[in-house]
């Protein structure tokens, strides 16, 4: 039952949704539509709704209006085939790597425990299986939540800037692991970032979130492997950073005046 | 001239200091060694013993350490002792297993249930704010001197440590953790199980550990008041024939118990709490 699953992503549409916490209005009107097993980086200003927008389509907030769909369901409570990886890794510390990775797992005792050795294993960290996450640097522990989330087969996989706590050579070689995982699992991958060389280095197609909007929908039609630093990476990313910017100074003129 | 007086009081200084490296003071390696801390319980013990010897301090108000050895002696051969140790051991146990089961079920009902917290927390907070001795002449009218108004007081005096703590632990695990279950597709039984009960455990385990030293403490006042066994009956019966030496192991064996029992609730702590560096 699982293989017919998981050889692909969820297709994602979102209608008109708009949501709102008390009096702030933190996105209005959205419109997106994510074909199957892409990779879509959401970038924005801190504020600016990307997360928001992620937590929606975990099912962790509902939109006051609007509609979201995944494949041709309505997104509903959690379901078992999207997964959030968060910007911290929400380890549960007593419990060993191996049990942290096997949470909401069903089957044999036996069966989870393979599944989640292999899973770490993706990961590069089967080895350390039955260390308490306390032992873990900061880079592992996200290896390890990455693991979690691959565990369950998602075709959906939401990270909610998994990266930004993380430093400089480690962020690379996740972004490289995530970038692996995402092409041998193909299932629909979301990012938020607030580091666009990260989404150019990722994502198929960039979208910035801005006043409560998309502000711009860039694809991104570079050959993979990319190569970071490489001119047509710096391009994009001048593009999409002056547009950040341009952005945020008329912001900063409607907040003063 | 000048600069050689300095010299040498500078050599005399790195030799010193030399020799300080080298061998450590006697009086730096008493403090270093293991004994250090029973130093002075040691010497005070001493100077009891000879206080008594020396007759300057009366048998009625202190007996000497010898004599509370040979009580402690003569109590385990007629096995006396065993007879109220365990008397008052079921007491304790019997009466902290209700009251911390109890302050547990509350704790979790109200830490996990904002209605009950609602219903419940003021009249618990009413209630644990009665100093619970005070109600020792009531318990006397309702249970008589039986066993079941010592269970009670102790059940009472256990209760609110364990739950207050149980009640701040659950309210003080990450919600983090909690919406990751959550959308991990937890539960609500595997929720708690996994999530809310381990990350309350260390905030429980301290109410546990308070709660025992309520526990002496109650179980003490009740069996000198009211009891016909029991550690405090043996001390309140040895007091009535002036037994100062049987007083005085009355109350080290409470000191011994109260030990035990935190030495229990520690080792709970390492096995329970593994996973936390601080209790590794």
């Amino acid at each position: 039952m699982k293989t017919g699953q998981q050889t692909s992503g969820i297709e994602l549409r979102i209608e008109s949704v708009s949501k709102r916490y008390g009096t702030r209005q933190v996105l209005q009107d959205v419109n997106l539509s994510v074909g199957q097993g892409r990779f879509l980086a959401v970038v924005g200003r801190s504020g600016s709704g990307k997360s928001t927008l992620l937590r929606l389509l975990a099912g962790l907030d509902r939109h006051d209006q609007g509609r979201i769909w995944l494949d041709d369901r309505a997104v509903g409570d959690a379901r078992s085939d999207t997964r959030i990886m968060y910007q911290d890794a929400r380890l549960l510390p007593w419990q060993t790597v191996a049990d942290n990775v096997a949470l909401g797992l069903k089957g044999r005792r036996s069966d989870i425990r393979r599944t989640a050795i292999e899973s770490l294993d993706q990961v590069g960290l089967a080895d350390r299986a039955d260390e308490w996450p306390s032992v873990l640097s900061g880079g592992q522990r996200q290896r390890v939540a990455l693991a979690r989330a691959l565990a369950h087969r998602p075709r959906l996989l939401l990270l909610d800037e998994p990266l930004g706590a993380l430093d400089a050579l480690t962020r690379i070689e996740m972004q490289q692991l995530i970038e692996t995982l995402w092409k041998v699992h193909r299932f629909t991958a979301v990012l938020v970032t607030h580091d666009v060389a990260e989404a150019i280095a990722l994502a198929d197609r960039v979208i910035l979130i801005d006043q409560k909007r998309i502000a711009f929908d860039l694809d991104i039609e570079l050959t993979r492997p990319r190569l970071r630093g490489h001119a047509a990476c710096a391009d994009l990313e001048g593009r999409v950073l002056s547009r950040l910017l341009t952005r945020g100074s008329t912001q900063t003129d409607v907040q003063a005046a | 001239m000048l600069s050689g007086v300095h010299d040498r009081i500078e050599a005399e200084v790195a030799s010193e200091a030399a020799v300080t490296q080298a061998r450590p003071s006697l009086w730096q390696r008493v403090a270093d060694s293991r004994l250090a801390p029973w130093l002075v319980p040691l010497a005070l013990l001493a100077l009891w013993q000879v206080a008594a010897s020396a007759g300057w301090l009366s048998t009625r108000v202190a007996p000497s350490p010898i004599a509370v050895v040979r009580a402690a002696w003569e109590l385990i051969r007629s096995g006396e002792i065993f007879v109220h140790l365990w008397a008052s051991f079921v007491r304790a146990l019997i009466g902290f297993l209700i009251g911390g089961v109890i302050g547990l079920a509350l704790g979790f009902l109200n830490g996990g249930f904002k209605v009950c917290e609602r219903l419940l927390d003021t009249t618990i907070q009413m209630v644990r704010n009665v100093p619970h001795l005070s109600l020792i002449p009531l318990v006397i009218l309702w249970f008589g001197i039986d066993e079941a108004g010592k269970l009670f007081l102790v059940a009472l005096g256990t209760l609110f440590p364990v739950y207050l703590n149980t009640f701040h632990g659950i309210r003080s695990v990450d919600p983090a953790l909690i919406e990751m279950g959550r959308s991990y597709g937890l539960s609500n039984w595997q929720l708690f199980k996994r999530v809310i009960l381990p990350g309350a455990m260390p905030s429980i385990l301290v109410g546990v550990r308070f709660a025992l030293g309520f526990m002496w403490l109650t179980l003490i006042v009740a069996e000198t008041i009211s009891a016909s066994s029991g550690i405090g009956y043996m001390a309140m019966t040895a007091r009535e024939f002036m037994q100062t030496d049987v007083v005085v192991v009355a109350i080290l064996l409470y000191a011994l118990l109260g030990k035990l029992a935190d030495t229990a609730s520690r080792l709970l702590e390492r096995r329970l709490l593994r996973w936390n560096p601080a209790f590794q």
